[in-house]
């Protein structure tokens, strides 16, 4: 078993310290910190096996490569994908979702055609396919959620129509920090013959993913939010999609023969992956998921990041100038976005952060969110495995002597 | 060096009539360096810019339009001027305490001054009393678009002045 306070010396960030105050990392959502294992790989591939993959007969080009195509077999393994083929690298998320919305729409979608977001979408996972609606004069139709931040999946059949081409959703939203029935939301599209992108930025860090089981079309994630190097990225998608869609950027290694009547390309994953690759970050995906794996399966760290929902989740909500978004406890993870009345989130946030305590404030890459929740921006605070319940205690009594601080009540400053 | 507003209670801020609106620029801008300096820790500092925030001169509400704003990625910023016998005044307002508090400081340093004076100020006294250094990534961002708001106008104000 793992104790928190193992897994902890693994980080060297969080024994870090600022302002003398022992650093409280609650910014995990945004992005996480990278075990000692993730280092290593990083830059024992920088230093011993740089060289560039897939082209060069020498040894140096073997390493690297061996180590770039393993991590494709391990996170097959990891999402239980079918086959390699089907892993395609990327720089994060975002570029998966770019890389999607481009080939996918030049492939299947048409002027009039509908593409389906929901509201509690990152930008990411918005932008995107707004560009694609530019371009090719497509609707973008918007799921709505309910007022505890549940989606409207109820909802989801009426929007759909027989112009929809694509839904694209998120596994967990980045603001509500509520895991979305994909499942459900999956077979509800798949019953009309449409195919599902998942956001899983959030997910992939949560929940075990089975993209077989789930049966989405497409699934992407960054690395960095999964303890690996900034700069990596998945593309999963369905081999029947795929080999269909027009590559997204021409360059090196994603043809098969260049000539200047006629350039065809190479067969996937290449097909997606023009250019140098991030060759010596990516194997940092394997020591990653190995650990994202194993905090998942451990009952000990699963126990404390229990006991630090149940607890943070029970301060926030009983505070009665707090309100808290995205609220059914059954599909809540530690992770939570919230006003406090009569104090700015940005207030609380810089005096939190003198208290040492790095949290997000703002509109979290979901100003339509924002809108729809009729906010102007949300304090965040996201738990990750390596945070403690003692964090977690620290954290509330910060906040409510921030609240103090700011409302000018000060029977609180004492807390 | 003169420290009778921090006894006095004074805070900066507040309108003419007080004893600043007699201080040249550079004087202001000590009076405001000397008032920091006695706050060792943090929490201090912001308690401090806190209440200078609590206390700046109401804003009119009909004046928070789309053009006197300063957009952040977190706070609002509403900044107001008025050009008034060969001097700006300045009038500002934000929907963040702590911001409010920066402008309050930056409003008693440059309201009621010539617009050339503005114009040609380094505003290197922010950096002195640490505010720049010390605010978060996204609030120092603000900070300077503030100032270069304000200098801004004030290069413009001169420039009009100049020129009638």
């Amino acid at each position: 078993m793992l104790m928190t306070e193992e897994i902890r010396k693994q980080f060297p960030a969080l024994s870090g310290t600022v302002y003398g105050k022992p650093l409280v990392y609650l910014d995990n959502a945004a992005t996480s910190q990278r075990p000692r294992a993730v280092l290593d790989c990083w830059e024992s591939l920088a230093a011993g096996a740089n060289a560039n993959i897939h082209r060069a007969v020498h040894y140096l080009a073997g390493l690297a490569t061996d180590a770039y195509e393993d991590t494709r077999r391990a996170v097959q393994a990891f999402l239980n994908a079918p086959s390699p083929e089907e892993i395609v690298f990327t720089s994060g998320a975002t570029a998966a979702v770019n890389l999607l919305a481009f080939s996918f729409g030049e492939a299947y979608v048409r002027e009039g055609d509908e593409i389906v977001v929901s509201v509690a979408e990152h930008h990411s996972n918005i932008v995107p396919w707004q560009l694609l609606c530019q371009r090719k004069k497509t609707v973008l139709k918007v799921l709505d959620i309910h007022e505890n931040g549940d989606l409207m999946v109820e909802s989801l059949e009426n929007l759909l129509s027989g112009r929809t081409k694509i839904v694209a959703i998120s596994h967990i939203s980045n603001v509500l920090g509520l895991v979305n029935p994909v499942q459900k939301i999956v077979s509800i599209c798949h019953e009309k013959g449409i195919p599902v992108l998942v956001d899983g930025a959030q997910g992939i860090v949560h929940e075990p993913v089975d993209v077989q089981a789930l049966d989405c079309d497409f699934y992407v994630f960054s690395g960095h939010k999964l303890y690996a190097a900034t700069g990596t990225g998945v593309l999963y998608g369905k081999r029947k999609w795929l080999d269909a869609l027009p590559p997204y950027m021409g360059g090196g290694e994603m043809i098969a023969h260049v000539s200047f009547e006629k350039t065809s390309f190479a067969p996937l994953p290449e097909k997606f992956e023009a250019g140098t690759q991030n060759f010596n970050a990516v194997p940092t995906l394997v020591p990653a998921m190995a650990f994202a794996k194993a905090c998942r399966e451990d009952a000990s760290i699963q126990k404390e990041q229990h006991a630090i929902l149940e607890y943070v989740y029970e301060q926030i909500t009983k505070n009665e100038l707090i309100t808290l978004y995205g609220t059914p406890m059954g599909s809540k993870i530690p992770l939570f976005s919230f006003a406090v009345k009569g104090a700015h989130h940005e207030d609380l946030a810089l005096i939190l952060d003198k208290m040492g305590i790095a949290v997000r404030s703002g509109q979290m890459c979901a100003e339509p969110l924002m809108d729809r929740l009729g906010v102007t921006g949300l304090l965040r605070a996201s738990f990750g495995p390596y945070n403690t319940l003692a964090e977690a205690e620290y954290f509330i009594r910060s906040l409510n002597r921030a609240i103090a601080m700011l409302t000018g009540d000060s029977s609180r400053r004492s807390e | 060096m003169t420290k009778f507003f921090q006894n006095d209670k004074v805070l900066p801020g507040r309108s003419e009539g007080t004893k600043m609106s007699n201080m040249t620029l550079q004087e202001k801008k000590q009076q405001i360096i000397d008032d920091f300096s006695i706050y060792e820790e943090w929490l201090d500092k912001y308690e401090y810019l806190i209440e200078l925030g609590k206390s700046l001169e109401p804003f009119p509400e009909e004046k928070k339009t789309e053009d006197r704003l300063i957009k952040g990625c977190q706070s609002r910023v509403w900044l107001d001027s008025e050009l008034r016998d060969g001097l700006l005044y300045f009038r500002a307002d934000s929907d963040a305490i702590i911001t409010k508090g920066i402008i309050s400081l930056l409003v008693s340093v440059y309201s009621g001054r010539p617009a050339a004076e503005i114009s040609a100020d380094d505003f290197a006294f922010v950096r002195e009393i640490g505010l720049k250094d010390n605010l978060s990534p996204t609030r120092a961002n603000g900070l300077v678009s503030m100032i270069e708001r304000i200098k801004e106008i004030a290069a413009q104000a001169a420039n009009d002045t100049v020129s009638f």
